[in-house]
């Protein structure tokens, strides 16, 4: 089943120029993409190319003087304003890319309860939700009382995981959530995100990271200064990459320190 | 961060060292100025009173020693706790704080406490619906009063509510000619109503301001952002994350505006002939009553430095990362 479907996305800045003349600085350029549920679909991009751009396009979170054009559909609906309004930390969730996006003077358990409440939930369900959350996503239930600033890097990914599945959705845009970790947490986040696939949620994996993402991903996206390139299956990515077919998807595969450093080559041959 | 101790400690040789800075210079300058205490004491007997007997007042009171030694000897006295003796109102300088004081408090209080809960109420709502029609509304009251003097705003209401109108008396802290302690509970509301109302506009006006900007720069933040991705509504937004991040400079404004609020009330208290201190900093002014005038200078010094410290212990005990001197460690990965 399609659970998120992109239509020709672009996203523009408007940006004043001089007086009175606004020109338009394309960060995102017509991007077609779906998603289907149970699907890892991980988006891969260098910092800049508008990966967390793509993710705050379909939560529509996007600063005031961005222009969006295309269309996003969510589970065959029009996914517009009204519906992100409406589906927005219910049916989708996001995991932010930084621990900044925790409120520093509000405790864990707090901001859990807030995401319960915001998804619709009673004060009682709320509250009733949140300890099992937590231990679902291997947290001591303990954190609750503290602050975001006690929290390892690790266990801020796992409580905005909690916090991104605790209104049951159906969607994870998880944005860089392996960043920053070392790889025995970046493991222990992958592995649940990985989980919420099997359980039948679709989840979007934004990183930087191809090789890291790999393991856990179904489909690869491979985004570039806000273009989509391609989108290739996880599995072509082995050996020497001829199973890819875009030669950019290529040339990214056998660049990679592990697959010999044939950039030069691989570049002239394409 | 230092703990507690050291803080408290650092604090009050710093509150020392700011007291007898104060005193030095109040001293300087009340030495310095064309006011000579002992015309200022005789007043319209200043006639009869020959060369000889001016001597014996100077030598009475010590004005005839150099004025080291009668800084010294005041600054003795001060600690000693004895304050001197007031000619304006013929009465110890320290009584005539304590009851001055008193009513100054009830004044200078509600106007604090109405500037924190409607100024922190009037700001959030404007900086989380910024250009909003509350917020045009907010920033025009809060940008006209706080560039409009108190002493205007007083003049105003008087001569509106009490002159016009007639609804307000037009002076004082009670009705002429009732002793202060026979005016009921609600002739004394009636008579605080507009002084309060002066004061209040103001610092109401301030810290909605102050408050706004806060406001705005929150809802740039990240967690706001991510309010948002959760579906949050905006009064969400305003009351979890706004009110909660906004408190702490607003409550630091606050404590840290006690200077303007008792200047203030200098003013409002003048215009509305409201027997507090701020009245009696201007009699004593006036009458070159110098032990009062010094007096109320070290005690408004205090004031507004205990204020300050309160802000800076609050901003400590309420933010989680500086309570916790292990947080730095904590939050590594
Ligand atoms: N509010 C904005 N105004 C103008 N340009 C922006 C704005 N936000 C992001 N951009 C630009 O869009 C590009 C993509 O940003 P982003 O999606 O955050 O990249 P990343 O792939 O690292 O997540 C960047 O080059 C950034 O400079
Ligand atoms: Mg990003």
């Amino acid at each position: 089943m399609t659970l998120l479907e992109i239509d020709s996305l672009s996203l523009h800045f408007r940006r004043y120029d001089r007086l009175f003349r606004h020109v338009e600085v394309e960060a995102l350029g017509a991007i077609s993409l779906a998603l289907e549920a149970g699907e890892v679909l991980a988006v891969v991009g260098a910092s800049g190319s508008g990966k967390s751009l793509l993710a705050h396009a379909i939560l529509g979170i996007l600063p005031k003087n961005a222009v969006l054009r295309g269309s996003l559909w969510f589970d065959g609906r029009p996914l517009d304003g009204t519906a992100q309004a409406a589906l927005c930390g219910r049916r989708i969730g996001l995991v932010p890319q930084s621990v900044s996006y925790l409120d520093p003077l509000a405790r864990n358990g707090d901001q859990l309860r807030w995401a319960a409440l915001r998804a619709g939930r009673s004060q009682r369900d709320a509250t009733r939700l949140a300890q099992p959350a937590l231990q679902a996503m291997g947290l001591d239930p303990a954190i609750a009382r503290d602050f975001p600033h006690s929290l390892s890097g690790g266990m801020a990914r796992r409580l905005a995981m909690a916090i991104a599945t605790i209104g049951e959705a159906d969607l994870i845009l998880a944005d860089e959530p392996t960043n920053g970790l070392d790889p025995d947490n970046a493991a222990r986040v992958l592995d649940r995100l990985a989980g919420f696939a099997r359980r039948g949620k679709g989840v979007m994996l934004i990183t930087h990271d191809l090789v890291g993402a790999l393991p856990y991903a179904d489909r690869v996206a491979i985004l570039d200064g806000g273009r989509l390139i391609d989108v290739e299956p996880a599995s072509a990515f082995s050996g020497r990459g001829d199973g890819l077919r875009s030669a950019y998807a290529r040339a990214l595969w056998r660049a990679l320190p592990q697959n010999d450093f044939s950039l030069p080559e691989a570049l002239h041959h394409a | 961060m230092q703990p507690w101790p050291r803080f408290i400690a650092f604090r009050i040789v710093r509150l020392a060292l700011v007291l007898i800075a104060v005193a030095l210079v109040a001293f300087a300058l009340a030495k310095m100025s064309p006011v000579d205490p002992i015309n200022a004491y005789l007043g319209p007997d200043i006639a009869k009173v020959g060369p000889e007997q001016r001597a014996l007042i100077a030598a009475e009171w010590g004005l005839d020693q150099p004025v080291g030694v009668q800084f010294t000897k005041w600054l003795g006295n001060l600690l000693a706790g004895d304050l001197g003796w007031s000619v304006t109102y013929n009465a110890p300088v320290a009584e005539v704080i304590g009851t001055r004081f008193r009513t100054s408090l009830v004044l200078m209080g509600l106007a604090w406490i109405f500037s924190g809960l409607f100024g922190f109420a009037l700001g959030i709502a404007a900086g989380a619906w910024q250009g909003g029609w509350a917020d045009r509304l907010i920033r025009v009251y809060a940008y006209v009063l706080a560039s409009t003097p108190t002493f205007w705003i007083a003049i105003l209401l008087l001569m509106v509510f009490s002159v016009s109108l007639g609804w307000t008396p037009v002076c004082c802290a009670g009705p002429v000619g009732v002793l202060p302690e026979d005016v009921t509970l609600v002739e004394r509301i009636r008579h605080l109503i507009l002084p309060l109302a002066a004061l209040s506009i103001l610092g109401i006006a301030q810290i909605a301001l102050h408050t706004r900007a806060k406001m705005i720069e929150i809802m740039r933040s990240d967690y706001v952002l991510y309010a948002q991705a959760q579906g949050a509504s905006r009064l969400d937004i305003a009351l979890r994350h706004g009110a909660r991040n906004a408190a702490l400079p607003a409550i630091t404004v606050l404590f840290a505006s006690l200077g303007e609020l008792f200047g203030g009330s200098v003013l409002a208290e003048q215009v509305f002939a409201y027997p507090g201190l701020g009245r009696a900093t201007i009699e004593a002014g006036i009458r070159g009553d110098v032990p009062l005038l010094l007096a109320i200078t070290l005690f408004t010094t205090l004031f507004v430095s205990t204020g300050n410290t309160i802000a800076d212990a609050l901003y400590r005990l309420v933010d989680p990362r500086m309570a916790d001197p292990d947080a730095v460690q904590g939050a590594a990965p």
